[in-house]
């Protein structure tokens, strides 16, 4: 099977974004974060290494923790996906936002969005409470300033208040 | 990234009839996206599975596991089942990569990931993982992480997945559907050691679509331990891990024994004859030492990974001392 089956280079697909739904044309080769950032406008998702090192593009897939560098959007056709702009309700933050502005749990803020929107999902899959645990269960978003610490206390602190199933 | 066309079949028959030497399967493509955008992937067509219906997990009539190959490393470390009577499972999948790419990746691309080599990743240097035949500049180059077992003059890259050395020690079964039909690979002949043809690492044929991994019923439950060490406490890959499983008699000697070596090797590292040796001696910390000792007796280091033999064999006597004491004090 050597000859490429004459497939047209962009599929229609339809996403639902922070709550609203999208209709695009996208092609096969094109990431989740560079149509969240260059399509969409959506550039609170970062990108740090584009190799799933960092964890910089971290957004939530039908609820769960992903890294968007290597997610294809083709992939995504029908999902439900949030991202740093789709947390607070308006004028409210969602109670990690907070946490990190009470805990100072950045310096250049590059991390940030990943780091909360993994922390959403850490609360959702339920497993981590005690410090260690946070720790480990982070360990997947990387601060290149080093606000660790401050990260751990924040996510620490914002915990008890994200019961329910949803972000 | 290259273009490439893009299909999303209904069934594994559809799947198995679309593959070809052109083209890719993807389920989680934390492995094939990463290398597709360094170039040392460049299919014409990407195979979408994520559309088939491999994602259970089951409890077999025998009493053992069958675990669908879309099954993600998260759900599978944390099902029930696996935690229960598989923990040395769920220890291996949760010491590798991070929890995002955990929920990505599945179980069939686990098995399918390649190696870490900088040299396979760097599609300007030569190596003969990539490109057949062009030679290895990691034998004489920056070889920390290579292998020390069962290397080739052709290859001396290591297989990076912990998953596997779990299932090496478990006796899984890889379950396979090709275009000539299905069969059960035995995990121990599924990988393979690079010889002359390091850019084969696994006996799967091209149209062949992994369908399942299914594992016997546990030979060891409380007594197993799986030990990772790594140049950072949380997301790296090993330098050396082991899965050790232990069955202690009543009076203290050994009954079962199954030690498998992550790190090390081009496929995950066992020497079941030597096991069989060890049944009967006490379950000692010097009849460990004896059975490292024996196990990494062909070792070969390279320039830069020589402290690889004594960290295996320290941490094959840590690994079955914890296995004993976990049965002890569950
Ligand atoms: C930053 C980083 C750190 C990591 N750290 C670790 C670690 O510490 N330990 C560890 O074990 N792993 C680690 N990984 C690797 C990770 O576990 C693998 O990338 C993952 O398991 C691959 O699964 P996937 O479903 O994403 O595979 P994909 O990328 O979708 O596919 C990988 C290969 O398998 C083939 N394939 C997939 N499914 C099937 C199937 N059912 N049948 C036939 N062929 C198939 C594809 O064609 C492709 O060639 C890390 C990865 C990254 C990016
Ligand atoms: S940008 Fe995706 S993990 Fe770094
Ligand atoms: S705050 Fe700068 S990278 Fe984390």
């Amino acid at each position: 099977m050597s000859d490429v089956p004459s497939a047209p280079n962009t599929h229609a697909i339809g996403l639902y974004i922070n709550g609203e739904q999208h209709h695009l044309q996208v092609p096969p080769w094109l990431t989740l974060l560079d149509l969240l950032r260059d399509e969409l406008d959506l550039v609170g998702t970062k990108k740090g290494c584009d190799h799933g090192q960092c964890g910089a593009c971290t957004v939530l897939r039908n609820g769960r923790r992903v890294n968007a560098c290597l997610t294809l959007a083709i992939m995504c056709d029908g999902d439900e996906l949030t991202t740093i702009e789709g947390l607070a309700h308006g004028d409210r933050l969602h109670p990690l936002q907070q946490a990190f502005i009470a805990h100072d749990a950045f310096q250049c803020g590059y991390c940030t969005p990943g780091q909360i929107c993994s922390a959403v999902g850490m609360a959702r899959e339920g497993r981590a409470r005690s410090r260690a645990q946070i720790q480990e269960a982070m360990s997947g978003n990387l601060c290149r300033c080093g606000a660790y610490s401050n990260i751990v206390a924040a996510v620490e602190e914002a915990l008890p208040q994200m019961g329910g199933p949803r972000p | 990234m290259m273009p490439f066309a893009y299909s999303k079949p209904d069934s594994i028959e559809q799947a198995v009839q679309q593959a070809g030497p052109d083209a890719r399967f993807i389920a989680g493509g934390t492995n094939l996206l990463d290398l597709m955008k360094e170039n040392v992937e460049r299919p014409a067509r990407v195979i979408d599975i994520t559309g088939l219906p491999l994602r259970e997990v089951r409890t077999t009539a025998n009493g053992g596991l069958q675990i669908g190959a879309l099954v993600s490393n998260a759900e599978l470390a944390w099902h029930l089942d696996v935690e229960a009577r598989y923990p040395l499972l769920s220890q291996a999948i949760l010491a590798g990569a991070s929890p995002q790419l955990r929920n990505m990746a599945s179980t069939g691309g686990n098995l399918l990931q390649r190696t870490r080599c900088h040299y396979f990743y760097d599609a300007a240097v030569p190596c003969n993982k990539r490109a057949p035949g062009s030679g290895c500049p990691a034998r004489d180059g920056l070889n920390r992480q290579h292998a020390i077992l069962g290397a080739s003059e052709h290859c001396v890259a290591v297989h990076p997945s912990d998953m596997c050395v779990a299932l090496a020690a478990l006796e899984a079964r890889v379950l396979v559907h090709g275009r000539q039909g299905e069969r059960e690979i035995p995990f121990a002949d599924f990988h393979r050691l690079p010889g002359a043809t390091p850019e084969r690492d696994n006996c799967l044929a091209e149209d062949e679509l992994i369908v399942a991994i299914a594992l016997p019923p546990p030979p060891f439950v409380a007594c197993s331990h799986y030990l990772k060490l790594r140049d950072r406490a949380s997301y790296a890959f090993a330098l050396v891990s082991v899965a050790a499983g232990l069955v202690v008699a009543d009076d203290n000697s050994i009954a079962g024994l199954r030690v498998a070596l992550g790190g090390v090797a081009h496929k995950p590292w066992r020497d079941v004859g030597l096991e069989r040796s060890m049944l009967g001696r006490p379950a000692t910390r010097e009849s460990y030492a004896a059975f490292a000792d024996a196990l990494l007796r062909d070792a070969r280091p390279l320039a830069h990974n020589a402290f690889k033999i004594t960290l295996a064999k320290n941490a094959i006597i840590r690994a079955l001392t914890q296995a004993q004491a976990a049965e002890e004090h569950p």
